[in-house]
C-alpha cells in the first residue's frame, strides 16, 4: 500500500508556516482548492444565516413575543434569505462543481483558472460586505426580495450595502457561469460526447447557462436601487414618474431562474447518489438531459407567478400560471425516472444515499404545492403567506440542502481524502428530515389560517398558536442536526483514515483519479467510452481508465494573488459608496470608491500587460508525486 | 369528477376546515370569492394528493423489494430506459395539469371583473347602490388603511364596514410603499401600489366581523397594520351610513373632554379629519372614532391603550409616522383630555 498514512502528511503541512499556508491559499487557481475555500464559506454562512432562522422561529414560538424588535426581525428575515440564497446554497453548490466537474470531464483545470480565483474571491467580498452592514448603521432591511419603493426610498443604509455587495458577488457569479461553460463545452476528455456526460456536469453546464442570461436582469436592477440611493436618480419615485413595479419584473426574471440555478445542481447530486448506491445506470438518461434543459428553457418564462398579486390583469395572471404548470411535467420525468433507477437494483443505505432518498418524497412535496401557487386565483390566498414559505423551504430546503449534504457525504472522501462518520451522518439526516418537516409541514396551514410571511409577531388566539409553536420545535431540532453535522466533520478532520480512491465503487471518472488528487488530475488524459466511463472500465475488469494521449509534460497553471487583490478593490469600492449616507455632502465615500475602482482596474491592466506562461509539470515529476 | 374527488379524501378536508379561526381563515371562507378560491385549493390539493401517493407508494414499494441484502453482492441489470413509461409519465402530468388549468383560467377571469364603467351596463340606481354593488376606494399608508366611499361620501379609516349579500368593488392604491390587502376569510390578496390602481372585489354572506392584514412587507410595523372587514344587514348597514353622515365632533359632554375638543383642535386636526365627508390623506378619519373596537390597527380600542398610543405611538407601532405627545408639547393631563374627548366621539 503506497497511501500516505495520517502521520506523515501534517508533517509535510507543518514545514510549511502559517503565512505561507495563507499566501498559498489566497493565490491558488486550483479548481480544487477553490472548490474547497467555497465549501467551508457557503458552509460557515449556513451556519450563520441558519443561527439568524433559529432567532426567527424563537420570536415566533408564542404570539405576541417581545424577544425581538420589529427593526431587528426585519433586518434579520431580510439577512437569513439573502445569505441561505446568495452565500450558502449558490457557492456550496459552486463549490461541488468546482472540485467535481473537471475531473469528471476528465479534465486538469477549468478554462480559465485565474478567471474562477477571481469568482470567488468576488463572491467572499461581495459576502463580506453585506455582513459589514451589522456594523454600520444596520443590516438591510426590506426582504431578500428589497422591493421598492420601500428599499429605493424609505429604508435606512443597510440597503446600500445590499445594493453593492450583490453587484459584487454578482459580477463573481456570472464569471464563474461563463467559465464553467466554457470548459464543459470546450475541455471534454476525447470521446465524452455531450450524451456521455455525468448528469452532475450536465446540469453544472445548464446551471451556467441560467447564470449567464439570469444575472444581468438583476444586476441592471440593483443599478438602479443603487443610483436612486446613491446619486438621487428617480426610477423608482412615484412622485417623480417612476415606476415602482420594474424592480419586481427585474428581480423575478433573475429570481425564477435563480430557483432553477440551485435547483438543476442539486438534481445532478442526486443522479450521481442514486445510480452510484443503486449499482444502476441512470434510468432515462435521455429523457433525464431532455428534461433538465426543458426546465431551465421554461423557467425563464414564468416569473410573474410571483407576481400574480401585484395587478398585473387576468391575461398575464393565466398565461404565466400555465406556464408554471408546464415545469411540472419535465419535473416528473425527474422524479419518476430515479424512482426507476431505483428500481430492480441494489440499494445500499448509505448516509450519502439516505440523504439522496429522502430528497425525493421532500421535494415532490415542495414540487406539487409549486403547482398549486401556479393557479392563479387560489395564489390570491397564498401569496405572501406561510403556505408560500413552507413551499419554498419544501424546495430549497427539502431539494437543495438534502442533495448538497448527500454531495457532502458522497464527495468527502474525493474533496479531503477522508470519509465522514457514516452512523453520525445517518444519525444526522434522521434528525434532519424530521426536524425539517415538523417545521414547515405546518406552516402550509399557518398560511391558510391567514399568518402573512414577514410578520414580527401575531395575535394570540387566532389559531396561529400551536402551528407556530411546533414549527419552532421543529428548527430546533434541525439546528441540532447541523450541529451534529459539524461535529462529524470536525471528529473526520481529527480522526479520520485516509479513504480509498474509490469507496463507493462508483461510476463516474473523478473516483478513476487517486486520492489526494494530483495537482493536474489525470497524468494521462482518459478516453471515455460511454456514459459512466469509469464503471465500464471497471465491468471490463481493468484497474485504470484507457489513456487518450502517451505521458508529456503538463501545462498548468502559475498562482497570482492578483484576482484576491481586484476582488479587494472592488470591496473598498463598494464600502465608500455605502459611506455616502453617513458623510452627507462630503466628497469622501466617492474618493474611496473611486479608489477601489482604480485598485480593480489597475489589476486588470497589470493582468492583461503581464504575460504569463503558466508552469510544466514533466513526466519524471509527476510519476514521483504518485509514488508518494 | 370534481366532486367524486373531493369525496375521496373526506378526513383531509375536515382536517383544512376545522382549525383555523372563522374570522381569519382561508380554509372557512364567508363570501362566495373566497369559496370560489377555496374550491380551487381543494381541487389542486386533491390532484396533488394523487400525484404524492402515486409516488410515495412506488417509493417504499422500491426500497423495500430493492434494498441491499447481507450477502448480496450482484450486479444489477444494467437498464437504459423504457420509451412507453417515458411517454405515460409525461403524459398523465399533462392531463392532470390540464384538468387544473381549465378552472384557473376561468376563475381568473371572472375574479378580474371590476365596477361595471359603462352607465349602461349598471342596473338603474336604487337604494345605495344595492344591484351594482358598493364601491370603495382603499388607499395603503404606513401602516393603516384608509377606506373612501366615493358613492356615500364617507371617509373612514381601518375598519371597514360592508353590507351582506352586495358585491363590494374596490379600487386599491398606495401613499407610500407597496403594501396588500387581504382578508382571508372573505377573498384572497391585491396589492395596493403606488401609483397605480388595483380593482377587485369580494361579498360577505353573513354579518360578522372579519379580519384584514396587510400582506407585503411595508417596514417595521408590516405585522401591526391590521384592518377589519364589519359586515352588516342591509338595513343596518344603512343605519351606519346616516349615524356616520350625521356625526358632528363638536360634542362634548364633561369639562374635561371639552379641554380635549380644545387640545384637538390645536394639535391633531391637521391630520386627523372629524368629518365623515372630510378626507385628509395626512392620517386616519376619526369620525365615530368611539365606535371603533381597534385602535392603532392592532389594539383593543380602550383609554388605557390610546392613552398609551397618544404619549408615545414609535412605542405601540415602531416606525409610526404619528408624533408623540413630546413632540406635540402635550403633558399628561393633555393627553387624558384628549382620551376623554376621543372616547366620546360616537
Amino acid at each position: 500500500m503506497s497511501q500516505p498514512t495520517l502521520e506523515q502528511k501534517p508533517e509535510k503541512d507543518r514545514k510549511k508556516g502559517f503565512g505561507q499556508t495563507l499566501w498559498e491559499w489566497l493565490t491558488t487557481v486550483d479548481h480544487k482548492k477553490i472548490g474547497i475555500m467555497y465549501l467551508v464559506s457557503g458552509g460557515l454562512f449556513f451556519l450563520i444565516a441558519g443561527v439568524q432562522a433559529m432567532l426567527i422561529r424563537i420570536q415566533l414560538m408564542v404570539p405576541e413575543n417581545d424577544f425581538l424588535t420589529a427593526f431587528t426581525y426585519n433586518e434579520l428575515l431580510t439577512m437569513h434569505g439573502t445569505i441561505m440564497i446568495f452565500f450558502a446554497a449558490m457557492p456550496i453548490l459552486v463549490g461541488f462543481m468546482n472540485a467535481i466537474v473537471p475531473l469528471q470531464i476528465g479534465a486538469r483545470d477549468l478554462a480559465f483558472p485565474f478567471l474562477n480565483a477571481l469568482g470567488f474571491w468576488l463572491f467572499l467580498l461581495g459576502a463580506l460586505l453585506l455582513n459589514v452592514s451589522w456594523f454600520m448603521g444596520g443590516a438591510p432591511n426590506a426582504g431578500w426580495t428589497n422591493y421598492v419603493p420601500l428599499s429605493s426610498g424609505y429604508e435606512g443604509s443597510g440597503i446600500d450595502f445590499y445594493v453593492l455587495g450583490l453587484q459584487i458577488s454578482g459580477f463573481g457569479t456570472l464569471i464563474t457561469g461563463i467559465n464553467f461553460l466554457v470548459t464543459i463545452i470546450n475541455m471534454r476528455a476525447p470521446g465524452m460526447t455531450l450524451m456521455r456526460m455525468p448528469m452532475f456536469t450536465w446540469t453544472a453546464l445548464t446551471m451556467s447557462a441560467l447564470i449567464l442570461f439570469a444575472f444581468p436582469p438583476l444586476t441592471a436592477g440593483l443599478f438602479l436601487v443603487m443610483f436612486d440611493r446613491i446619486f438621487d436618480a428617480n426610477f423608482f419615485d412615484v412622485a417623480a414618474g417612476g415606476n415602482v413595479i420594474i424592480w419586481q419584473h427585474l428581480f423575478w426574471i433573475f429570481g425564477h431562474p435563480e430557483v432553477y440555478i440551485l435547483i438543476l445542481p442539486s438534481f445532478g447530486i442526486i443522479s450521481e447518489v442514486i445510480p452510484t448506491f443503486a449499482k444502476k445506470r441512470l434510468f432515462g438518461y435521455e429523457a433525464m438531459v431532455f428534461a433538465t434543459i426543458l426546465i431551465a428553457f421554461v423557467g425563464f418564462m414564468v416569473w410573474a407567478h410571483h407576481m400574480f398579486t401585484v395587478g398585473l390583469g387576468p391575461f398575464v395572471n393565466v398565461l404565466f400560471g400555465i406556464a408554471t404548470m408546464i415545469i411540472a411535467v419535465p419535473t416528473g420525468i425527474k422524479i419518476f425516472n430515479w424512482l426507476f433507477t431505483l428500481w430492480g437494483g441494489r440499494i445500499q443505505f448509505t448516509a450519502a444515499s439516505l440523504w439522496a432518498l429522502g430528497f425525493i418524497p421532500t421535494f415532490v412535496m415542495g414540487g406539487v404545492t409549486g403547482v398549486m401557487v401556479s393557479v392563479a386565483p387560489a395564489d390570491y390566498q397564498y401569496h405572501d403567506s406561510y403556505f408560500v414559505v413552507a413551499h419554498f423551504h419544501y424546495v430549497i430546503v427539502g431539494g437543495v440542502v438534502l442533495a448538497v449534504f448527500a454531495g457532502l457525504h458522497y464527495w468527502w472522501p474525493k474533496m479531503f481524502n477522508r470519509k465522514l462518520n457514516e452512523p453520525l451522518g445517518k444519525a444526522t439526516f434522521w434528525l434532519f428530515l424530521i426536524g425539517f418537516h415538523l417545521t414547515f409541514f405546518v406552516q402550509h396551514f399557518l398560511g391558510l389560517w391567514g399568518m402573512p410571511r414577514r410578520y414580527f409577531t401575531y395575535i394570540g388566539g387566532q389559531g396561529l398558536d400551536t402551528g407556530n409553536l411546533i414549527s419552532t420545535v421543529g428548527s430546533l431540532l434541525m439546528g441540532g442536526a447541523s450541529v451534529l453535522l459539524l461535529i462529524n466533520i470536525i471528529m473526520t478532520a481529527i480522526r479520520g483514515v485516509p479513504a480509498d480512491h474509490d469507496p463507493w465503487d462508483g461510476r463516474t471518472l473523478e473516483w478513476a483519479t487517486p486520492t489526494p488528487v494530483p495537482k493536474y488530475n489525470f497524468a494521462q488524459i482518459p478516453q471515455v467510452r460511454g456514459l459512466d466511463a469509469y464503471w465500464l472500465a471497471k465491468m471490463e475488469g481493468k484497474k485504470d481508465l484507457p489513456a487518450a494521449e502517451p505521458p508529456g509534460p503538463i501545462h498548468m497553471p502559475s498562482p497570482s494573488i492578483i484576482p484576491f487583490i481586484m476582488a479587494l478593490g472592488l470591496f473598498i469600492s463598494g464600502w465608500g459608496f455605502c459611506l455616502h449616507s453617513f458623510y452627507e455632502d462630503s466628497f469622501i465615500p466617492y474618493l474611496i470608491g473611486i479608489i477601489g475602482l482604480v485598485i480593480a482596474f489597475g489589476c486588470m491592466a497589470i493582468h492583461s500587460l503581464i504575460d504569463d506562461p503558466g508552469i510544466h509539470i514533466e513526466p519524471s515529476e509527476h510519476n514521483k508525486e504518485r509514488e508518494t | 369528477m370534481r366532486k367524486s374527488l373531493q369525496l375521496i379524501l373526506p378526513t383531509w378536508i375536515l382536517f383544512l376546515a376545522g382549525c383555523g379561526d372563522p374570522s381569519l381563515s382561508a380554509l372557512l371562507p364567508g363570501g362566495p370569492v373566497a369559496a370560489e378560491q377555496l374550491s380551487l385549493i381543494k381541487l389542486s390539493i386533491t390532484i396533488m394528493t394523487f400525484v404524492m401517493v402515486v409516488v410515495f407508494v412506488i417509493f417504499a414499494y422500491v426500497l423495500i423489494r430493492y434494498r441491499q441484502r447481507p450477502g448480496d453482492d450482484h450486479i444489477p441489470k444494467q437498464v437504459n430506459g423504457n420509451t412507453l413509461l417515458e411517454i405515460t409519465w409525461t403524459a398523465i402530468p399533462v392531463l392532470l395539469i390540464t384538468v387544473l388549468a381549465i378552472p384557473t383560467v376561468m376563475t381568473t377571469f371572472s375574479l378580474s371583473e371590476s365596477y361595471p364603467e359603462d352607465e349602461a351596463d349598471r342596473e338603474p340606481m336604487t337604494a345605495q347602490a344595492a344591484e351594482n354593488g358598493l364601491r370603495v376606494n382603499v388607499t395603503a399608508y404606513t401602516f393603516w388603511w384608509e377606506f373612501d366611499y366615493p358613492d356615500l361620501e364617507i371617509n373612514t379609516a381601518n375598519e371597514l364596514y360592508i353590507p351582506t349579500n352586495q358585491r363590494v368593488y374596490f379600487e386599491l392604491t398606495s401613499n407610500d410603499v407597496i403594501h396588500s390587502f387581504w382578508a382571508p376569510a372573505l377573498a384572497g390578496k391585491q396589492d395596493a401600489n403606488p401609483g397605480i390602481i388595483n380593482p377587485m372585489y369580494f361579498e360577505a354572506d353573513e354579518p360578522g366581523v372579519y379580519e384584514g392584514r396587510c400582506a407585503e412587507l411595508c417596514g417595521a410595523s408590516h405585522a401591526l397594520m391590521n384592518f377589519r372587514v364589519i359586515a352588516l344587514e342591509p338595513e343596518e348597514f344603512e343605519d351606519w351610513v346616516q349615524s356616520m353622515k350625521s356625526f358632528r365632533p363638536e360634542q362634548a359632554s364633561t369639562d374635561l373632554a371639552k379641554q380635549g375638543r380644545d387640545l384637538f383642535q390645536q394639535s391633531c386636526i391637521a391630520c386627523h379629519s372629524l368629518e365623515a365627508d372630510l378626507r385628509n390623506p395626512s392620517g386616519p378619519n376619526l369620525a365615530l372614532f368611539a365606535n371603533r373596537e381597534m385602535l392603532a390597527n392592532h389594539l383593543t380600542n380602550n383609554p388605557e391603550n390610546l392613552a398609551k398610543w397618544i404619549a408615545n405611538p414609535g412605542e405601540v407601532k415602531p416606525g409610526a409616522l404619528m408624533p408623540g405627545a413630546p413632540e406635540l408639547g402635550l403633558s399628561d393631563e393633555d393627553i387624558a383630555a384628549l382620551v376623554e374627548y376621543l372616547s366620546q366621539l360616537n
